[in-house]
C-alpha cells in the first residue's frame, strides 16, 4: 500500500503556531507517505485548519518545520502551492459556467501548460463521469457530479498532494462511494491525500487518521488500530426498558469507565468486557433493573474520537 | 415507553417547486415521545417536509394532523405546541448568549423565573454556562447550534422540529446535542430531526429514509438493518485494491468498496461466500488479515435499497 518511511510526502516536525498569546498548534509531528490517504480529525478550533494553512504555504509557522513534496513551506511557499490541489466542501465551482469552462478556468489558475490542457481536461471529464455533459451548466448538475467535477479541477495540474475539506458532506451515498473510489484510485497512482473532516464515516475511508485536540496530536493510526487500541477499554451495548435509571446506576458500577445513551440503548465503556458481562447483570438486578440485551460491540471511530477528546481535555484541565 | 399513540400524521404530502417535486407523496406517522428521524441526502426533501410540519409552508397536496389539529387548514393552531429550529436559526450575533435566550423567552411569553431555571439547566447540559456573557457571533459553529436549541426550548414545546441541527458540528458537540435531546425525550417531548448524515440516523428511535421526495422505508434503525439483503463482510487487508479486484464480479458478491483498512462487500450468503472468498484470495496470493461479518450501517442499507433505481447522479 504505502511506505511512510521510504517516501514521506508530508513531513511535519514539532510544528507550532501562536496568534498573540493563543497557542493554536503546539508541537505537532507526523508524516504522510506517498499514496497514503490521511484523515485529519478534531473538534472546531482544534488547530486543523491552521495546520492545513501552514502546509499550503499560506501561514508561517512560529516553530518547527513542514515539508510538502520535499519543499520547505517557509522557504518556498510558492513552489508548495504548485504541488498541491485543494477541494473544499463548497466545491468553489462557477455555477453559471459549463463543465468545460470551469475546467479551462481552473487550468489557467493552476497554470497547466497549454499543450497539456486538452488531455488533462479529458482526464478530468472521464474521471468525473461527465462525458457528454461538457457543455452543461454546473448549476444543472446533481451534487455528486459537481463534487467529482470539483475534484477534477483540483487535480488538473497533477498535484502530488491533495487536500480535501469535508469533501462528501451531504452527498447522496452512491455518489459518495464513487467519489471515494476515485480518491483511492488517485492514491494508488501515488497521490498523497489529506482529508479534514468532522464525519467519522469519511475517516473510515482513510488509511490512517490523526486526531488533533487543542493544538496537539492526540492519536494517530489506521481506523482499525484506533478502534482496537485507542479507547482504553471495551465497549458494550445494553438494551433495557428504563434507560434513565439504568444509566444512573451504571455510572456508579465497578469497572464502568463511561456510559451514554445511544438511540434505544446504552453504550457502556468498561475496563474488561468479560468481567463486565459476568458481573453487570447481577449488579443491575440488585437495583431492580433488568437489561434485555447486553453484548460486546465493536466501537465506532466516533466512540474512539469522543472518548480520546474527553480524556485529553480532562488531563489538561488537571495539569493546568 | 408508554403505549404508542401518534402525535403527527402526515399523509400524501406533495410540494412542487416549478416543475420539480421536492416532496412527492410522503406519508409517515410520529409517535408521542419518540425521536423520529427524517434521513436522506441533500435534495431528498427533508427541509421542505420540516417546513410543512412547522406550518411555515403549505403543501400542494396532502394532510398534516398534529395532535388532532389539521395544520394545513389551521396553521396557527398547530404552531401552539411546536418549536421549530430551522437550519439557520435566527440568533442575534451582536447580543450575548443570555440576551438571546431572554429575547426568545419574551417572544414565547415565558415567565421570568421559569426562564432562568430552564436556561440554566440547558446551558449546563450543553457545557455553555461559562459563555453566558459571550456575544453569539463569537461562538463556534457547534456552540451556536446549542444556543439555537436552548432558545428554541426556553418554552416547553410538546413537539420539537430540528432541521439538520448538527451540520458542520464536531462529534463532541454532536454528542452533547444528542444528550440534550435524550433528556427532552425523557420529559415527554416528541422530536422530529432531519439529517443528511446517515450515521446519525442510528440515534433515532425510528426513522424515515428519504430519497427524492419519497419515503423508502420507515422503521427502527435495528429493524432497518435487518432488512439489509444479504450480509456485510469486512475484509481487513493491507492490499485493499487487490482484494477488490479479485472479488468484484464473483457470484453472490456486490457493492465492493475500498475503505482505509481493506474492503467492504455485500454477499448473499455469508457462510458460503466467506469460504469462497478466502479460497479466491488465497489462489490470487492476496494477503488478508481477516474476513468477518460486520454490522451494516444505515448507509449500507440505503445503498442496497436504492440500488437499480439509482441512475447516474
Amino acid at each position: 500500500m504505502t511506505d511512510v518511511a521510504a517516501a514521506p510526502q508530508i513531513v511535519v516536525e514539532n510544528l507550532g503556531k501562536r496568534f498573540g498569546r493563543f497557542v493554536a498548534v503546539d508541537g505537532v509531528s507526523f508524516r504522510v507517505g506517498r499514496g497514503e490517504i490521511m484523515g485529519f480529525l478534531g473538534p472546531n478550533g482544534a488547530g486543523k485548519s491552521t495546520i492545513i494553512r501552514i502546509l499550503c504555504g499560506l501561514l508561517r509557522p512560529s516553530a518547527g518545520r513542514a515539508l510538502v513534496a520535499g519543499v520547505d513551506v517557509t522557504k518556498d511557499p510558492e513552489r508548495v502551492r504548485e504541488r498541491i490541489g485543494y477541494m473544499s466542501q463548497k466545491f468553489s465551482l462557477y455555477r453559471d459556467l459549463s463543465v468545460e469552462e470551469n475546467l479551462k478556468f481552473f487550468g489557467g489558475i493552476y497554470r497547466v501548460p497549454r499543450a497539456e490542457l486538452a488531455e488533462r481536461m479529458r482526464f478530468a471529464i472521464d474521471m468525473a463521469g461527465l462525458g457528454g455533459r461538457e457543455k452543461a451548466l454546473v448549476s444543472t448538475l446533481a451534487g455528486g457530479w459537481q463534487q467529482r467535477l470539483a475534484l477534477g479541477c483540483a487535480v488538473l495540474h497533477r498535484p502530488p498532494i491533495l487536500f480535501l475539506d469535508e469533501p462528501t458532506s451531504g452527498v447522496e451515498p452512491t455518489s459518495r462511494r464513487r467519489f471515494w473510489d476515485l480518491i483511492h484510485t488517485l492514491a494508488a497512482d501515488g497521490v498523497t491525500v489529506l482529508v479534514s473532516t468532522h464525519y467519522m464515516d469519511e475517516a473510515e475511508y482513510c488509511h490512517r487518521a490523526a486526531l488533533i485536540n487543542q493544538g496537539r496530536l492526540v492519536a494517530i493510526g489506521s481506523p482499525d488500530e484506533l478502534k482496537r487500541t485507542a479507547l482504553g477499554g471495551e465497549l458494550l451495548l445494553l438494551e433495557c426498558a428504563n434507560l434513565g435509571p439504568t444509566l444512573a446506576a451504571l455510572q456508579q458500577a465497578p469497572g464502568v469507565l463511561d456510559c451514554s445513551v445511544f438511540g434505544n440503548a446504552l453504550h457502556v465503556l468498561v475496563a474488561d468486557a468479560d468481567n463486565a458481562l459476568r458481573e453487570l447483570p447481577a449488579f443491575l438486578e440488585r437495583q431492580g433493573l433488568f437489561p434485555s440485551r447486553l453484548e460486546r460491540i465493536r466501537p465506532s471511530l466516533e466512540d474512539v474520537f469522543v472518548r480520546l477528546i474527553a480524556v485529553d481535555t480532562a488531563r489538561r484541565r488537571a495539569a493546568a | 415507553m408508554n403505549a404508542r399513540t401518534s402525535i403527527i400524521e402526515a399523509s400524501g404530502l406533495i410540494k412542487r417547486f416549478d416543475a420539480v417535486a421536492a416532496v412527492d407523496g410522503l406519508s409517515f406517522t410520529v409517535e408521542r415521545g419518540e425521536i423520529f428521524g427524517l434521513v436522506g441526502p441533500d435534495g431528498a426533501g427533508k427541509t421542505a417536509t420540516m417546513r410543512m410540519l412547522a406550518g411555515v409552508m403549505r403543501p400542494d397536496q396532502g394532510r398534516i394532523v398534529i395532535d388532532g389539529v389539521d395544520v394545513v387548514a389551521d396553521a396557527e393552531e398547530g404552531k401552539q405546541h411546536i418549536s421549530y429550529m430551522p437550519q439557520r436559526f435566527g440568533l442575534y450575533e451582536d447580543l450575548t448568549v443570555d440576551e438571546n435566550i431572554r429575547f426568545y423567552a419574551d417572544l414565547f411569553e415565558v415567565p421570568a423565573q421559569a426562564r432562568e431555571e430552564r436556561a440554566a439547566r440547558l446551558l449546563a447540559a450543553s457545557g455553555m454556562t461559562q459563555f453566558r456573557a459571550r456575544l453569539a457571533g463569537q461562538l463556534s459553529g457547534g456552540m451556536k447550534q446549542k444556543l439555537g436549541l436552548t432558545c428554541a426550548l426556553v418554552h416547553t414545546p410538546q413537539i420539537l422540529l430540528l432541521d439538520e441541527p448538527t451540520t458542520g458540528v464536531d462529534p463532541v458537540s454532536r454528542r452533547d446535542f444528542w444528550r440534550i435531546l435524550y433528556g427532552l425525550r425523557d420529559e415527554g417531548v416528541t422530536i422530529v430531526i432531519s439529517t443528511a448524515y446517515l450515521d446519525e440516523a442510528e440515534r433515532c428511535n425510528r426513522l424515515a429514509l428519504l430519497d427524492r421526495g419519497r419515503v423508502l422505508y420507515c422503521d427502527t434503525p435495528m429493524a432497518l438493518k435487518a432488512r439489509m439483503p444479504g450480509a456485510l463482510l469486512v475484509i481487513t487487508s493491507p492490499a485493499g485494491r487487490k482484494v477488490r479486484d479479485t472479488i468484484a464480479g464473483l457470484s453472490g458478491v456486490s457493492n465492493v468498496i475500498l475503505v482505509g483498512d481493506g474492503v467492504h462487500a455485500v454477499v448473499d450468503d455469508a457462510g458460503l461466500r466467506i469460504v469462497e472468498l478466502r479460497e479466491a484470495l488465497r489462489r490470487a496470493a492476496v494477503a488478508v488479515v481477516d474476513i468477518v461479518v460486520g454490522e451494516p450501517s444505515i448507509e449500507d442499507v440505503f445503498v442496497a435499497l436504492t440500488q437499480g433505481e439509482a441512475t447516474a447522479s
